[in-house]
């Protein structure tokens, strides 16, 4: 099985993904999207990332995820430039026998792309203001709790 | 050794560029201590390198911790902690 990596700016066909990995033969697919928030005034979200490296990362994760469990399909969609409230800012997909493997798998990969894949997300609001996104400490957590497992 | 820099987010923004190249002096040997030495231009660099608990890096595309030696590297990155999904 070899992850399906993909890093664009157009939307993501969230249908269509999901019915490639429902198409595998197994028995469970779950997924994950991420929506730019509506709220605090929010206008755009601006995905900035490292055009160098950002899919590379994106691959060693899923590369990753695909060697901890068995995985009939793996797909991950990530999107970078502007974003308005209400659009798709990454898809992930996960296909396998039964549903463990797939809801663990894909808990991971979106744990893991938010703290280990090189974007930065700047919020514009209403009036002319932006600010970058502050990590929080909820998602290093989140993220940890899968280190102990090699 | 000239090495090629690149800086994302608000450090690439208050350093004003988005990356440069520079020749560090032959004791800069670890990723931190390079930081210490561009903060100490001042100006911006001082602002954006300032706080070393909120910058990461990579080293040729992959991400080190502080410590990482520079020794032999083409291209390192300066940035915030990363924050997409």
């Amino acid at each position: 099985m070899i992850p399906d990596v993909r890093l664009g700016t157009t939307d993501i066909d969230v249908a269509v993904e999901l019915a490639a990995l429902e198409g595998l033969g197994g028995g469970a697919v779950a997924s994950f999207t991420g929506i730019v928030r509506g709220d605090d005034a929010l206008i755009a979200l601006e995905l900035e990332h490292y055009p160098e490296m950002t899919l590379a990362a994106m691959t060693g994760i899923a590369e990753q995820a695909a060697a901890r469990w068995p995985l009939l399909g793996l797909t991950v969609v990530h999107r970078h430039g502007r974003l308005a409230p209400g659009e798709r800012i990454v898809f992930i997909g996960v296909a396998a026998s039964r549903r463990g493997a797939a809801i663990k798998a894909m808990q991971f990969l979106i744990d893991w792309l938010k703290t280990r894949a090189p974007f930065w997300k700047r919020e514009h609001r209403a009036g002319g203001g932006a600010s970058w996104v502050e990590p929080r400490e909820a998602d290093s957590q989140a993220a940890a709790r899968w280190e102990s497992r090699a | 050794m000239t090495l090629d820099l690149v800086y994302f987010a608000w450090v690439r923004e208050a350093i004003g560029k988005d990356g440069e190249s520079v020749e560090p002096p032959e004791d800069v040997a670890t990723v931190f201590e390079l930081i210490v030495w561009l903060a100490g231009r001042g100006g911006g660099y001082a602002e954006a390198l300032g706080q070393l608990d909120r910058l990461r890096a990579a080293v040729d595309q992959r991400f080190v911790a502080m410590d990482a030696p520079i020794a032999g590297a083409k291209e390192i990155a300066i940035f915030p902690p990363v924050t997409g999904g």
